[in-house]
């Protein structure tokens, strides 16, 4: 009965980040548009975008290989299991034993590497700027993402998500330097994975300015549904990661009724709508950066990762 | 406590602050050139009376030991000698026009507040006070450097004010570590500030903490006395500022510097477990010796190479007080003294040169025993002087510190002998071709006062014949304490 | 001490460190100026803190000269002398961004491990302020060493000072602090403004340092 219950749990998070996603995101592109005072698209929109790619034929090019076709499932599929992994509305769940930190910074390469490959598969030149600008965002942002997650390991003693929310939740961890540094890294880390302003702008078509667009842009009809699908659940999964870290509370901790779970997923709701707001503000705020300056940005957050680690391991010797 | 020897040190730093006010406001080249004077042999007065007077009791701020009394005395001495001579120099400068009389307001305040900042940090029994002393000697030399206002003259400024300001810095971190490190042994507060104090604790407090700080105090106050490598301002500094102000630089800052060093050097000899100091200082001196030895072939400015001189004097002492030991740490004693006179004497002579010739570089001075003999003989004894020929007072200390060496540590005397020869050839070569040869250049009489000039070399030869007894007896007594 | 006040001293003064790297991240003059009165702020800040924990009214009056006299009229001062001369605006690095901030980095955690090693017996915070006092003074004198600019020159030394303020009040009860950051805030007074604006806006165009290579006299 418990391991039926446990298994529904951990079912209900599966689906609920998959059926999110899109939302999200179309909540991040309304509050744009009302920002910039326009009416924008509805926040379903990415829904019907995703049905309406779903019935569309597939236009392959001729060299396409079966890496091409393969790609899209194989990232979205990497990207979903990771999305369930984070502990959105509770802790403590059946697989949770496995929603390790490093893991998940594995299993997000495993899709950038897979990604990158699928966009020099045809041979157009668009698909090798971005491959080689995604592979350039991430030989920094990599190191920045384990500085990050040192960070967090040394104060919570385990790289295992749940174990670090609970940590966080407990009165153990007080004001620290450290944190409010891996904080900010975390929040450019982010930023650079999920290709918004200012590192890439995920409107545009522009060859100036494409990374992840230029590596899809080959795709269509389902194949482009799917990749268009990761992509989301890939933002949601970092706003969960930033919230269950750095704001766990109304997480529901192991031992909790339904009452609990339902009050989990609100305040999960909750952090989500901010989440997405501050995006969208920031991105509204602030203009994309030129390509050659990016590194500089993420260099800086590998310093804040570092700089964390050293300052907290100096508190610990003193 | 004795209340006349407190007097005479209150007088010793009263007057030059007040003499700086009025001299601050006072208009006109006469009247403030005869105020300086009479301000600086005021000021000898009061610092020849600490000799006779019984010494006061340690306060919270200022002490008289045997090691600053006579470093006081000299202080005042070239002070007041340098005054002499920029009274008549200064005249010169302001007819030229390369100095106007703006700045002569200006400039003669900074002298007079240069002097207090020096006895200052001499008289300072408080590790702090000595900081802020050394501070604001620091500052008002980088003014006075760059007071003529060449391109060259504000390059140089700008290089000591850097450079010097880095130095200052790294003092302060090592002071407030030697605090840190009395902290614990004898609770905050004042007491932990002052050297006598500290002197009676020392040997409790931790030694590493202790080495670290002498390192920061090392570098730091090294590079306002010279040391290779951190000299990089010196050269031009001399070069580019008035006479007056390099013979006080090479003559007394350099040695205030040197003396700071000391009396932590004296701190870190009482702990037995920190570090001895002697390697790295050894290391400092004889790396600027030999540096300075070869630079000084190459110069083709007459300040220039005198200035290069000094490091290498610098570097000799640095070093003597690196061997450590009683004879090689009275050798360094008697070197910052003897090195002291004979620079300012140096300086002065080679001001009169460039006043008479109009140019400072040795290319365009010939002759000059056939043209100005006493400026030309004056030149000779004062090079032999500082090459370190006998009889007058360098080679006595010279030859102590070499013997000193051979009998501690042998494998170093072969480069500090080598460093002395190379130097001692630089030095004669230039002389002669600068006091021999064709006169060339412009045959003027000399404007300025020979006087200091000469009453320097005469003291640096006496002192060569004959050391007086209280003297010995001092300088004996403080290199027992320097361990 | 009790934990609370501890967690915010190291707050302040890892703090001052990371301003101390967002000071080397800069390569705009205004900007860095703006940061340096952070800076100041972040320092007047510590300073306070310290003033209260340690119960030492007389640190208020560093804590004063830190805001006004380095938050403010600094900032302000160095704004018009660079608009003034019409300084050239962009700060060349001798060495680049990247490599600055790893020598930064490579600094801090050394005079960390300098610094905790040799400070056993002290008190936790004075050991935690001198290291990270330390540090602060590195990083301004690696500013000081790979900019080209005379202006970001300064900084770097108005920075490297603000360390060894914080180091001297960390260490409890050290007297005479007042004075030795009024002398040292006289010696910037005097030579920014001295040397600065009446002797080298007569002669040059450019601060830039380069410049002044070519009336080096090394060569005399």
């Amino acid at each position: 009965m418990a391991v039926i219950r446990d298994f529904a749990i951990q079912g209900g998070q599966m689906l609920l980040v998959l059926l999110l996603a899109p939302l999200l995101t179309g909540f991040v592109r309304k509050v744009k548009a009302r920002l910039l005072r326009r009416q924008g698209p509805s926040v379903i929109q990415p829904y019907r975008d995703l049905a309406r790619l779903l019935h569309k034929d597939v236009v392959l090019a001729d060299n396409a290989s079966w890496l091409f076709r393969v790609t899209p499932y194989l990232i979205f599929a990497t990207t979903w299991v990771a999305a369930a992994l984070v502990p959105t509305f509770a802790t403590g769940l059946m697989f949770s034993w496995t929603a390790d930190l490093i893991a998940i910074a594995a299993l997000l390469a495993a899709v950038r590497f897979f990604l990158a490959l699928a966009g020099m598969d045809v041979g157009t030149s668009f698909g090798g700027i971005g491959s080689s600008r995604e592979v350039m965002i991430a030989s920094l942002a990599e190191p920045a993402m384990l500085m990050i997650v040192f960070t967090l390991a040394l104060v919570a003693k385990s790289t295992q998500l749940s174990t670090i929310s609970t940590v966080m939740l407990s009165t153990q961890v007080g004001l620290r330097v450290s944190l409010g540094l891996v904080l900010v890294g975390l929040i450019i880390v982010a930023i650079a994975e999920n290709a918004r302003v200012p590192v890439d702008n995920p409107a545009t078509h522009l060859e100036l300015t494409m990374v992840h667009e230029a590596m899809i842009l080959e795709y269509s009809g389902r194949h482009l549904a799917v990749i268009e699908l990761a992509a989301s659940l890939k933002l949601l999964l970092y706003v969960s990661l930033i919230a269950c870290v750095f704001a766990p509370w109304g997480l529901a901790v192991a031992p909790v009724g339904p009452g609990g779970h339902l009050l989990g997923v609100a305040t999960y709701l909750g952090k989500l709508a901010i989440g997405g707001f501050l995006l969208a503000l920031f991105e509204t705020m602030i203009a994309k950066m030129r390509v050659f300056r990016v590194p500089t940005f993420l260099g800086g957050a590998l310093m804040l990762g570092l700089l964390g680690t050293l300052l907290l391991f100096m508190s610990r010797s003193l | 406590m004795s209340a006349p020897a407190f007097d005479a040190l209150g007088a010793i730093l009263l007057i030059p602050i007040s003499a700086a006010a009025l001299l601050a406001l006072l208009p006109g080249y006469r009247v403030t050139a005869r105020l300086n004077v009479l301000a600086t042999s005021l000021t000898l007065a009061a610092s020849l009376s600490l000799f006779f007077l019984e010494r006061p009791t340690p306060g919270q701020y200022l002490l008289v030991d045997d090691l600053n009394v006579v470093f006081l005395v000299l202080n005042t001495f070239v002070g007041f000698t340098t005054s002499v001579f920029s009274a008549s120099y200064i005249s010169h400068e302001l007819e030229i026009g390369r100095l106007t009389p703006n700045y002569l307001r200006f400039y003669h305040a900074m002298y007079q507040i240069l002097m207090f900042a020096m006895n200052l940090a001499l008289a300072a029994n408080n590790i702090g006070l000595m900081w802020v002393a050394i501070e604001l000697a620091t500052l008002t030399t980088v003014l006075m450097v760059g007071i003529y206002r060449t391109h060259e003259a504000i390059e140089a400024a700008w290089k000591y004010f850097i450079l010097g300001s880095v130095g200052i810095a790294m003092a302060l971190f090592g002071t407030i570590l030697i605090y840190l490190a009395a902290q614990p042994v004898m609770g905050g507060g004042m007491d932990a500030m002052l050297w006598t104090m500290l002197m009676q604790r020392v040997a409790r407090f931790d030694p590493a903490l202790l080495n670290i700080a002498f390192v920061f105090l090392l570098l730091g106050y090294g590079t306002k006395v010279g040391l290779a490598p951190l000299h990089a301002w010196l050269p031009d500094a001399h070069a580019e500022g008035p006479t007056p102000i390099s013979a006080v630089l090479s003559g007394l800052l350099l040695n205030v510097a040197l003396y700071a060093i000391l009396r932590f050097k004296m701190l870190l000899a009482a702990n037995e477990r920190a570090i001895a100091p002697g390697p790295l200082m050894v290391a400092m001196g004889l790396g600027s010796l030999l540096f300075a030895a070869f630079m000084l072939y190459r110069r083709r400015d007459i300040k220039r190479m005198f200035a290069y001189s000094s490091i290498e004097h610098m570097g000799i002492i640095t070093f003597a007080f690196g061997m450590g030991g009683a004879l090689a740490n009275f050798a360094g004693l008697l070197h910052m003294t003897m090195h002291s006179l004979t620079k300012s004497a140096i300086f002065f002579t080679v001001g009169h040169i460039a006043q008479v010739k109009g140019t400072q570089k040795m290319a365009d001075i010939r002759g000059l025993t056939e043209t100005h003999p006493l400026l030309g003989w004056g030149l000779i004894v004062g090079v032999f002087a500082i090459a370190g020929m006998p009889p007058l007072g360098i080679f006595l200390s010279e030859f102590l510190v070499v013997s000193s060496t051979f009998a501690r540590a042998p494998v170093l005397a072969i480069p500090l002998v080598f460093g002395l020869l190379v130097a001692f050839g630089a030095l004669l070569m230039r002389v002669n071709s600068l006091a021999f040869g064709e006169p060339q250049g412009s045959t003027e009489p000399v404007k300025a006062s020979i006087v200091p000039l000469y009453a320097h070399l005469a003291l640096v030869l006496g002192a060569g014949l004959y050391l007086p007894p209280p003297l010995v007896a001092w300088f004996q007594h403080v290199a027992g304490q320097l361990g | 001490m009790n934990g609370f006040d501890f967690d915010v001293a190291h707050l302040f003064a890892g703090g001052l460190v990371l301003v101390s790297f967002m000071m080397l991240y800069q390569d705009r003059l205004y900007a860095l100026l703006n940061i340096f009165a952070l800076h100041a702020i972040v320092l007047a800040l510590s300073v306070g803190w310290q003033a209260y924990i340690q119960d030492a009214p007389h640190l208020y009056i560093t804590t004063g000269i830190a805001i006004i006299f380095k938050g403010i009229v600094i900032p302000v001062a160095l704004h018009r002398i660079i608009q003034r001369l019409g300084i050239h605006r962009e700060i060349e690095t001798v060495v680049g961004i990247g490599p600055t901030m790893l020598l930064g980095i490579g600094l801090v955690t050394m005079s960390m491990v300098v610094m905790l090693r040799v400070t056993v017996e002290a008190d936790r915070l004075a050991r935690e302020d001198t290291a990270m006092a330390l540090s602060v003074f590195l990083l301004g004198l690696l500013m000081m060493v790979t900019r080209r600019n005379a202006v970001s020159q300064v900084i770097g030394f108005l920075s490297l000072e603000n360390g060894l303020i914080l180091a001297a009040t960390g260490a409890k009860g050290m007297p005479l602090v007042v004075e030795m950051s009024v002398a040292f805030s006289i010696l910037v007074a005097f030579i920014v403004i001295g040397i600065f604006l009446f002797r080298i806006r007569e002669r040059f165009d450019t601060v830039n340092l380069h410049a002044l290579d070519r009336f080096r006299g090394d060569q005399q």
